[in-house]
């Protein structure tokens, strides 16, 4: 599997993302901003976690103008699959390649702790290898994760079967620590290619980092 | 010529710094505030050339486009000669 990761101006999780897919046998480019094209065979567009263009005006707000984005998009489009993780997510939702918006955390914090989250749906390539109701244990680290949608958004994203991780308790109870809406960690688009999360899978790869789900979480792109 | 631009989160959306700042104020001994909606100012300065008209039509796309995101925030526009 060919992964592109996208570098923008202020982006931090680029290498720590290649690692995690290098570890599970993908081949990796990183793809800088400014390019107007994706590598040849790519089959997977990571969007990594950072601080693209400082947050400024809002989180991915100016990253969804980068050459880089109109590519991803007609990748998307054609039926690539995107992941967005952390900023990545908040530039998908910012491109309205995935609906919503995010707003400050509720407690106005930058949280950065491990989460447990549940999966909500598996029918999709990114949590194929998860099992439904399975609980991970996977970092989180934002101030902008309070996930927004109207109610109308919200019931037509929930027939279409497009909410896809829940924050949770170790047992898999209620758990919410940014406000989110219905505690909502991760969706995807009605047609199951594009996929955002807040939390971080490619920081718990291995024992050592204190948790091996990420693994199980992008290994489904493999498949 | 100026526009002002003044973004807030839509009524209805929980403004969680609103939320902090009203929080901070009653237990300061304001109780005379109901309610708090922190927003952000944009002041943009605008080539000559345009009429009134078009800068706002110029600067309503702008704000379409890129200074608001109108799935939460709402915005108005105000243009100082």
């Amino acid at each position: 599997m060919n992964v592109s990761i996208i570098r923008f101006p202020g982006t931090n999780c680029e290498f720590d993302t290649e690692y995690a897919f290098k570890k599970i046998g993908a081949k990796t480019d990183i793809v800088w901003h400014k390019e107007e094209s994706l590598p040849k065979n790519t089959d997977l567009v990571v969007l990594p976690g950072g601080f693209s263009y400082g947050d400024y005006l809002r989180s991915g707000a100016i990253a969804r103008f980068s050459p880089v984005m109109k590519a991803v998009k007609e990748f998307a489009e054609k039926g690539g699959y995107v992941l967005g993780i952390c900023n990545g997510f908040q530039i998908l939702l910012e491109s309205h390649m995935l609906p919503g918006a995010m707003k400050r955390n509720e407690n106005l914090h930058f949280i950065s702790k491990f989460q447990y989250i549940k999966v909500v749906h598996n029918d999709n390539k990114f949590l194929s290898k998860t099992k439904k109701g399975e609980v991970l244990n996977i970092p989180i680290a934002h101030a902008e994760g309070n996930y927004f949608v109207d109610d109308e958004k919200l019931k037509q994203m929930h027939e279409k079967g497009q909410i896809l991780l829940k924050y949770c308790t170790k047992e898999g109870g209620y758990d919410n620590p940014n406000g989110s809406v219905e505690a909502i960690a991760g969706i995807c688009n009605e047609n199951r290619n594009v996929f955002g999360l807040m939390p971080h899978p490619e920081r718990a790869c291995e024992g050592i980092l204190g948790s091996e789900d990420g693994i199980k979480m992008i290994e489904g792109f493999m498949h | 010529m100026k526009a002002v631009v003044n973004i807030y989160l839509k009524e209805g959306v929980l403004d969680p710094q609103g939320k902090a700042v009203h929080h901070a104020l009653h237990s300061l001994g304001f109780r005379n505030t109901e309610d708090v909606r922190v927003g952000k100012q944009i002041v943009l300065n605008l080539k000559g050339e345009m009429d009134e008209k078009e800068a706002r039509k110029e600067v309503e796309d702008m704000c379409e486009k890129l200074l608001a995101n109108t799935v939460i925030e709402d915005y108005t526009i105000e243009i100082v000669k």
